[in-house]
């Protein structure tokens, strides 16, 4: 049986406005990955000395 | 306080992250003594060169593989208890190095180790290293102590 | 018939006057620092003596106090004061006596200081670290301007109370909350320091005290000296949030989390300080683990700001019709210097920080210590993120505080500046990261210490922090004849000081924000509970005393 016409409606505000920040996500993440791989590389400079 | 949904996932994952990097190096130092350099010993800086065991700097061995290296830091000399200040360590030892400043603040650097602390007149500071990767290490000094801060150095060789 | 073009300032004339007066001491701060910095780098290429008689560690100290503390606390200051005119309305009479009192009891003191550095009677590095002594002068200068700079502190805590006295229960222009925020953490940072000067220092100098406690002045400064940092980046935040928006013709993604990340940043930024003294003696390692971890704490607020920061980008440049992943990023204003100096100096960030959760990672610290790296770290921080954005914010702050407009041809001499400046920080900076971590020290002369191969290959990373020195010193002289054209000669005209403005759909700010009480109790509290334990640990634990030295 498929969604009454309101309800799907609001799904699809829900998607618009996760897809209005999907680039920023994708940027913090990447900033993420930075701060981990940086920390990991001295850490392990670390370990070897 | 509204909060979009990838906010939240980012802030956790961030959170996540930072307390994963706290948990590493916890372990690290409470459980697998890895401490940084922390001594609380105390000593008098006008003494020190005249008392045990900073009047005697230098290389001691004290068990199978494992030494102790008491320095004397002052401006602008590290005085390593050897006159060419060499001090040859055997690849794998593990050495107790204590040392102190017997006038201002000097920094305790063994370039490309983890051997890095602050000597503070009053302190002794202690570090215990294992040498494990062979070479020549400069001992230099990296806290500002006056002019000749540059000139202050010394090696350690770490031979097989 | 001629048309007279009209000067008009953006904010009232006796405002802007304050503000730009603090604009002249800075700029000046900045170009007698960045010279410095030039002859250091090129003294430790090896190559080069230092004209004048003047030791390498004399320059450092001029370039330490003219950059990491005159440039930035009167930029700061004269930028808040300016800010919170603009947002919150005109200053008072009395207002205005209180801050111009404090304006020249900054300067003073930093004319003050500088005579002694000058004389080589306080070579002593900006961190004028214990045992080693300086002429009193050099004391007596900086406590002009600590306590000069608290009474531009109450200039702004007075504005803005009154601003709330007069809109009771409306929200507080977000300027002027985020200037309060920042002067509220100098206020309680300054403490430490300014009483480590008078109880400490200052008597010994004078020769009133015989010795000193080394590790108590330490632990008072670098109390101290951690929120010093969080002064200088704050303001940026504070541009980013509510400038940058009206200037990319975007809107504030949330007033409410750019009022909590301040309040987070007040609260993390202070009972920190041991991060600093990581490898010091005589602090109990527990302790060092407990402000590790509001260190890490102190970095949520940031990444707070990254995301609201990319919101906001994305946001403007999908209303502009970007499409896609990143095509908003296309539809940002690259052409537009207040907007590029500033954004360069958010990506920069992000090696800046993470270098600096690096250097605070408890025994990790010991990798870096006193290397250049520390070095490299604090120039990608304070000297590109901060600086650049406090650049940034000067083209449009000054023409709107003098009257003048900031012009087609200045927008491409600062967008010239920002690459330059970009290119030799990177060069620099890159070079001083990799040489700490082959364990080069930072704060020293050319050396080549006992003439072990380990220091023979640092010097190539020396000769380009020349390069990239040199490039910089190109960079400062470009914006110091920018700022000396829009302060005086460019046209006449209205320059507009962007404020940027929340969306409409934005939600209700909450009120506890402006809870003061509550949020500096809470600061205290933290401040006493990372610090009350070992403080008297340090104290009753304490070696004889040193005497001073003076070995300069």
């Amino acid at each position: 049986m498929t969604q009454a016409p309101m309800e799907e409606h609001e799904k699809d505000v829900e998607k618009e406005e996760e897809n209005e920040f999907k680039g920023t996500f994708i940027a913090v993440m990447l900033l993420g990955l930075f701060l981990i791989a940086s920390w990991v590389g001295v850490w392990i400079l670390f370990l070897i000395r | 306080m509204n909060m979009h949904k990838y906010e939240k996932i980012w802030l956790w994952f961030g959170t996540v992250t930072l307390l994963v990097f706290l948990t590493v190096v916890g372990i690290s130092a409470f459980y697998m003594g890895n401490q940084p350099p922390s001594c609380a010993v105390t000593i008098d800086p006008a003494k020190a060169a005249k008392e045990a065991p900073f009047n005697e700097p230098g290389l001691k061995q004290i068990g199978d593989n494992e030494y102790q290296l008491t320095v004397l830091a002052s401006a602008f000399h590290y005085d390593v208890g050897e006159p060419d200040g060499i001090v040859e360590i055997p690849k794998g030892a593990t050495v107790h190095i204590s040392a102190t400043t017997s006038d201002v603040i000097h920094g305790f650097e063994l370039a490309g180790t983890n051997v890095n602390m602050m000597l503070e007149p009053g302190y002794i500071s202690t570090y215990t290293n294992t040498f494990k990767n062979e070479g020549t290490f400069t001992l230099l000094c990296n806290e500002y102590c006056g002019t000749g801060h540059q000139t202050m150095a010394a090696t350690i060789k770490v031979v097989d | 018939m001629k048309k007279t073009i009209k000067s008009v300032r953006s904010i009232a004339t006796p405002d802007a006057k304050l503000a730009m007066a603090h604009m002249y001491v800075a700029f000046a701060a900045l170009f007698i620092g960045a010279t410095c910095g030039l002859l250091q780098t090129l003294e430790r290429s090896g190559k080069f003596t230092i004209p004048g008689g003047f030791n390498y560690y004399q320059i450092l100290t001029v370039h330490g106090v003219m950059l990491g503390l005159v440039l930035t606390t009167f930029f700061i200051l004269g930028f808040m004061l300016a800010a919170q005119s603009k947002t919150a309305g005109s200053y008072s009479k009395g207002e205005l006596r209180l801050a111009w009192t404090g304006f020249w009891m900054m300067t003073v003191g930093v004319v003050v200081t500088s005579y002694f550095i000058l004389i080589n009677k306080a070579t002593v590095l900006y961190t004028f670290y214990a045992p080693m002594m300086a002429h009193p002068g050099f004391y007596i200068g900086l406590v002009l301007v600590i306590v000069g700079s608290w009474l531009i502190g109450f200039t702004v805590f007075k504005r803005h109370s009154r601003w709330r006295k007069e809109n009771p229960g409306k929200k507080t222009p977000l300027l002027s909350y985020m200037a309060v925020i920042t002067l509220v953490m100098w206020q309680i940072a300054t403490l430490g320091v300014a009483a480590s000067v008078l109880i400490q220092f200052l008597p010994m100098s004078l020769g009133i005290t015989e010795t000193i406690d080394v590790l108590v002045s330490r632990t008072l400064f670098w109390y101290f000296g951690h929120p010093l940092v969080y002064f200088w980046l704050l303001p940026a935040y504070m541009a980013w949030y509510a400038i940058i928006p009206k200037i990319i013709g975007g809107k504030i993604f949330s007033d409410t989390l750019a009022r909590l990340s301040f309040v987070l940043l007040l609260l993390f930024s202070i009972p920190v300080g041991f991060h600093h003294q990581l490898t010091e003696p005589g602090i109990d390692p527990f302790w060092k683990y407990i402000q590790v971890i509001l260190t890490m704490l102190v970095v949520i607020p940031s990444l707070m700001t990254a995301f609201s920061l990319f919101a906001t980008f994305e946001a403007r440049g999908r209303e502009l019709g970007g499409k896609g992943l990143f095509g908003w990023v296309k539809k940002m204003p690259w052409k537009d210097v207040r907007f590029l100096a500033p954004f360069i100096g958010m990506v920069l960030f992000i090696p800046g920080g993470a270098g600096g959760i690096i250097n605070a990672s408890n025994q990790m610290n010991q990798v870096v210590h006193n290397t250049i790296w520390v070095t490299g770290h604090f120039h990608l921080t304070a000297a590109t993120t901060v600086i650049l954005t406090f650049f940034g914010i000067a083209y449009w702050l000054i023409p709107s505080l003098t009257g003048r407009k900031l012009t087609a041809s200045l927008n491409r001499w600062g967008i010239i500046q920002t690459i330059v400046w970009t290119v030799g920080m990177l060069i620099m900076s890159g070079a001083m990261h990799w040489q700490g971590l082959l364990g080069g020290p930072r704060r020293s002369a050319y050396s080549e210490y006992a003439g072990n191969a380990d220091t023979m290959a640092w010097g190539p990373y020396q000769m380009a922090q020349a390069v990239g020195g040199t490039i910089l010193f190109i960079g400062m002289v470009i914006m110091i004849v920018i700022f000396i054209r829009l302060a005086f000669f460019a046209p006449k005209g209205e320059e507009e000081f962007p404020v940027a403005t929340l969306s409409h759909d934005a939600g209700e700010t909450p009120k506890v924000f402006e809870n003061w009480k509550l949020w500096i109790g809470i600061t205290l509290l933290l401040i006493l509970f990372a610090y009350t334990i070992p403080f008297i640990d340090i104290i009753q634990n304490a070696p004889p005393g040193s005497p001073g030295f003076k070995l300069y």
